[in-house]
Formats: C-alpha cells, structure tokens, sequence
C-alpha cells in the first residue's frame, strides 16, 4: 500500500530523513517509534504530501507521488495541529471537509460519526469552546469522513491526559479496522501493543525493525539499544 | 584564485584605468551646461546594464533552480541578486549625482531612474527574504521572486513612462547618437565593469558553494 | 474547480464570526486617509485625491492579506487546506476568491466615506469599477506574497518590502484611473487605463497562480 524507496529529506543543510526504506502492506498497522528529532513527524508529513521529499521516491496505493491530489484522497490525517477552523462549529468543520473530499451523502455519514465518536452534543458549538481531547476526537472524525484506506496519526497521545488518552486510543482501535495504518508514538505500550510491525527511527534512518509479538518488558533496552535514549 | 579569474582580474583593472583615462582626459565635454558632471554617464549607464546582467542570471537560476532543483543555480541566482543590487544602487548613486548639477535637484522623477529604484527595491526584498526565511524554504521563495521581480521589470518601466507622460519633468540622459569617441570611451567603460563583473560572479558563486559545503558538513559533524 | 468555492464560503462564514478581517481594513484605511488630511496642505489634499485613496487601500489591504494567512497559519488552517485532495492552484484561487471578496466589499463601504471627506458625489459608479478591477490584480500579487511572508518571521516587512515594488505598475494605474475619473475625464481616456489594468491583472494572476504551489510546498 505504502512504498518509500531512498527517501530523504533535508531543511537547509540538515538532512532529517535519508535513505529511507519501508514498505507498509495493505491493512498492516505500522508503529514507528523514535526520540524527538528523529524524522517521525517528517516521515508522516512527507507521506501526507504536506512536505516534498528532496530524494527518492514515494508512492501510495500504486499511485507516484506526483497525484499529489489523488494520493490525499486515500489518506487520513491526524497531526498535532487540530486542522480545524475554531471560530466555525464542529459540524461546519466537518461538512466543509466532507465537500472538499466528495464525501457522498455527507450529513448522513457526519451524523453517523459523530454518533460513534460521541461527538453529537458538541456540533453546534464553535471549535473554540472545546477541550483538547475533544478537539482530537474532532480531529480523527475529521479524518475518517472519506473513509480513507490509509491512516497517518502523528503522536496521537501528545496533549492529553492519561484517562482522555485511553479514550483515544481505544476509539482508534474501533475504527482501524481494516485500514492501512501508520502511527507515529512515545506510548511504548500501547504502540507495541497496536502495531502490527514497530520500526525505531534514529536520525533519519530506520535502525529497527519487528514484527508482532513483541515483549513490553524488554523492549525499552532494545529501543535503548537502537536509539541512544530512553523513552 | 584560478588562473581565469586571475586574468578577469588583471584585464579589468587596466580596462578602468584605461577607462577613467578616457573618461576625464581624453573624450570631449558632450554637453558645456552640465560640464564634468556629464562624464557621470560613462560609469551610470554600464553600471545598469551590469545589473541587468546580474539580475537576468538570477531570472535564470531561479528557474532552473525551481525545475531542477541543484543547488548550484540557487547559488547563481543568489550572486546575481547580491551583485545586482549593489550595481543597481551605484547606478541610482551616480544618477543622483549626475541630476543635480544638470537640474538642480538631488532626484528627478526620470523614469529610468525610478524604475532602477523599484527594480533595487525588489532585489533587496529577494536578499531579506532570504535571511528571514528558514533555510528549506528560503532559496524556492527567492526563486519566485527571482522570476517575479525580472518579468516586472518591463512593466514597471513601461508604467512609469506612461505615468510620466501624464505627469511630465526632468529626464536624464543623453538625447541623440553619441560621436565616436564618446562611443569609444562609453563601450571601453562597459568592457571594463563587465569584465569585472564575470570575476564578481565567478568569485561570489565560488563563495556560497563553499558556504553551503561548510555548513553540510557542520551539520554532518554535530551527529 | 468549484471546490475553491468550498474554501471561499468557508472563509466568509470564519469572518463573518469573528468580523476581524473586515474591520481591520476599514479601521485600518480610515486611519490612513486621516492621517493624509492632517499631513498634506489641506489646498493640494482634493488634487491628491485618488492618491489618497489608493495609498489607503493599499496598505489596508496588505495588512488584511497578512493577518488572513496570519491567521490561517495560526489555527493550523493551511495543512487543513493542504491535505484536501484538490490541486494547490485551487488552495489559491479560493484565497484569491475570498482575498478579493473582503477586500472589495471593504472598498464599497469606503468609498462613500472617502467621498464625504473629500467633497465628492456619495457614489461614483466609474471609481466602483477601477476598484473592483484593480483589487483583482492587487489580491492575486499578495496572495502570493502573503503566502511567503507569512513564513518568514518579519512578516510585516516582509509583505510589503515584496509586494509594493512588484506592484507599482497596477498602483500606477489605479490611480491614474481613479484620479481621471475624479476629474471627470472622457471615458475613452479612461478606458486606456482600464485596459492596462486588465492587462497587469492578468499578468499578475497567470505568475501568482504558476508559483503558489512552490511557496505552499516545502
């Protein structure tokens, strides 16, 4: 679904992505771990076409980098920026994403969500009065409403509590599915525990990768190992 | 320096001094009410064509920057702009000081003039947006100014002809052909900046490559 | 794509909530053309009219543009904007679209203000029209320049360090538009000008459309 070949990345002279190689397969749920600094949320935003590569190359559900516009299509987002308009009310947010991607039969579907992610209450209020880990499950409504097959979630623990986070992460599970999943994550636990593969970054280079089972127990000497840092 | 450059060098300074022999002993006086003032011209009018050379590198660089993505025109384009800017600013200068004894005002609205005034203005823009933006976005901003500001650059004159039209006053300038030996003088004087400006710009470009390779290897360094 | 119409909507309702934008402007250019009555000898300020008018919008309308992506960038707005699958060039003429929408609707209010200082009939259909065509170009250049200003962090020099040397060939002929038409000049004299607006909106539009994708992707 996913294919990097060679990709690197540089601001200026600094090189933060650089011969990158990863596949992720349809319906896999990919955790990538790393310190801060290490290209995740570069990784994420390259793969969201909200960055170009300075080398190599990308492609996504078969289609080259260059439809740029076909690729987001495919794709959902959720960055630490809510991406959402505050001074507009949820339910305008949504239905101004739902006519930017085509969704079909829009109030339907946004009705449906908000159901699901107990957003309901909260349509007709501005996105300004909500609380974070509102705006977050907002956020991911916001990103499912085209029914992506691919889902980029850029730390999406950052910011909340721990109850809120459980919340999170649990609607999450709800909703991947069948989906092909990129997640980017300081929550060892639950990454593991989610990921179907887990990969560390380390300046800009993968240097880890594993497959399902994975021990919890050891594998902060094994992130240790690979990275230089603790989580 | 490299042998070229060594030879830019040496050809250039004799062609100035050859030039400014030219210039204040040899060519005749063009116009007796304006005096030695005139003699301004043969530096003023070489002065903009350099800088029109250097902003049609940066115009280059800038695109090919945009479509092909080297480094190596990004420096071109940044050299031009720098080079540019400061000829274009020499030029004003000398026009300034050439308006004055011929008109009896530091500035005159002459369009030329004030067309090389917007055109500066917005190369200085290139060099400060340049220092103002992060450095992974600076050098593809600057090349759409790059590309910007060049193609404006006839209508900018264009406009500011016609609005003087409407709006009529001073010009600077020589009306009519020029004799021979101010010819002479006048193409002596542009052989001599242009030479000097191959060497500028050999040179400047020489100098950001390095730059860039200094702070590559800085930052490949600190990992 | 009628998606920039999407994204157009989506910004008069913002602003229509917090009517930030509008009033910027109007504040903003009244402040401007106070300041000109008080600074110029108050027997040339009627000639200087249309100068007036013009140096009012223009710095009004940058200070929009710049707090519109100002803002835009603030509540994380362009990625939103960015990560729709639509072209960047459609991401641009919704800017434009909604740029120009605000900027013109502020114009219409002004202009009979202006006209109240200035001695001038309430309503002047030819000055209407130099506007609206000349904002066109105006909104389509600093759109543009706003978008990079935007990422630099002197933003507010930025903006019109860019954008007023690049423009002066459309401020040129706005004026000398508007100041024709305030002297009552034949239309046919005015049209020239016209035209040498459409032609600068033109151009302007056609190289602000071609570069906004490289500014907006990095």
């Amino acid at each position: 679904m996913i294919e990097i070949e060679d990709l690197g990345k540089v601001f200026g002279s600094r090189w933060v992505l650089r011969g990158l190689n990863l596949r992720v397969e349809r319906g896999e749920f990919l955790t990538v771990l790393g310190p801060n600094g290490s290209g995740k949320t570069t990784l994420l935003k390259v793969l969201a076409t909200l960055l170009r590569p300075s080398q190599g190359r990308m492609r996504i559900g078969g289609r080259d980098m260059k439809d740029g516009a076909e690729i987001r299509r495919l794709l959902g987002f959720v960055g630490h920026e809510s991406l959402l308009y505050e001074d507009l009310t949820s339910l305008e947010n949504l239905r101004f994403y739902a006519r930017m991607y085509d969704v079909p039969g829009a109030e339907a579907r946004i009705e449906a969500l908000a159901e699901e992610m107990d957003l309901a209450p909260f349509l007709g209020e501005k996105v300004r009065t909500l609380s974070h880990g509102m705006k977050k499950r907002l956020s991911i409504a916001r990103a499912l409403l085209h029914n992506p097959p691919v889902i980029l979630l850029d730390e999406p623990e950052t910011g909340l509590d721990q109850k809120a986070t459980a919340i999170l992460l649990e609607t999450l599970e709800r909703f991947v599915g069948e989906r092909t999943v990129v997640m980017t994550t300081h929550n060892l636990e639950r990454g593991l525990k989610m990921g179907d593969r887990v990969v560390i970054l380390s300046q800009g280079k993968i240097t880890y990768e594993g497959r399902k089972p994975l021990d919890t127990a050891t594998f902060p000497e094994t992130y240790f190992k690979y990275t230089g840092a603790r989580p | 320096m490299k042998v070229l450059d060594r030879v830019l060098w040496a050809l250039g300074l004799v062609g100035i001094l050859f030039a400014l022999y030219l210039v204040f002993m040899w060519v005749p006086t063009a116009d007796v009410r304006e005096g030695i003032a005139q003699r301004i011209f043969y530096f003023h009018v070489p002065m903009a064509w350099i800088s029109f050379l250097a902003f049609s590198l940066t115009f280059l660089g800038s695109i090919l920057y945009l479509w092909r993505g080297t480094k190596g025109w990004d420096h071109l384009a940044y050299s031009g702009a720098e080079i540019g800017v400061v000829f274009a600013f020499l030029n004003i200068v000398t026009g300034s000081i050439w308006a004055r004894p011929a008109w009896g005002h530091w500035w005159v609205w002459d369009p030329r003039l004030t067309s090389m005034l917007v055109l500066w203005l917005i190369y200085v823009g290139y060099l400060l947006l340049r220092s103002y933006t992060p450095a992974h976005q600076a050098p593809r901003f600057a090349a759409v100014v790059g590309i910007a500001g060049f193609l404006d650059v006839p209508i900018v004159y264009f406009a500011i002809r016609w609005w003087r039209t409407l709006h009529p006053g001073p010009v600077i300038g020589t009306g009519g052909g020029l004799h021979p030996t101010m010819l002479t003088t006048f193409l002596v004087s542009l052989a001599a900046f242009t030479l000097f400006f191959i060497l500028l710009a050999r040179l400047r470009v020489g100098l950001r490559a390095l730059e860039a390779e200094i702070e590559e290897t800085k930052e490949a360094w600190r990992e | 794509m009628r998606k920039a119409l999407v994204i157009i909507w989506k910004d008069v309702l913002s602003e229509a909530r917090a009517r930030d934008l509008l009033t910027s402007f109007l504040l903003y250019a009244l402040l401007a053309m106070l300041i000109f009555y008080f600074a110029l000898n108050p027997e040339i300020v009627d000639d200087a009219a249309a100068g007036v008018l013009w140096v009012a919008f223009t710095f009004a309308g940058m200070l929009g543009l710049s707090r519109s992506f100002f803002l835009e960038r603030e509540r994380g707005g362009i990625d939103g904007l960015m990560l729709c699958p639509v072209e960047r060039e459609v991401v641009f003429l919704g800017k434009v679209g909604s740029g120009f929408l605000f900027m013109f609707v502020a114009e219409l209010i002004l202009m009979p203000v202006f006209s109240i200082f200035m001695n001038l009939p309430l309503f002047i259909p030819r000055l209407v029209l130099v506007a609206f065509l000349a904002t066109i170009g105006f909104v389509s250049l600093g759109t543009l320049f706003a978008a990079m200003a935007a990422n630099t962090r002197a933003q507010e020099l930025m903006l019109p360090l860019l954008f007023l040397p690049t423009a002066v060939p459309l401020i040129i002929a706005a004026v000398e538009s508007s100041a024709l038409v305030l002297a009552g000049a034949p239309w046919g004299e005015i049209t020239s000008w016209l035209q040498m607006i459409l032609a600068f909106d033109a151009i302007f539009f056609v190289l602000a459309i071609f570069a906004f994708p490289y500014v907006l992707e990095t």
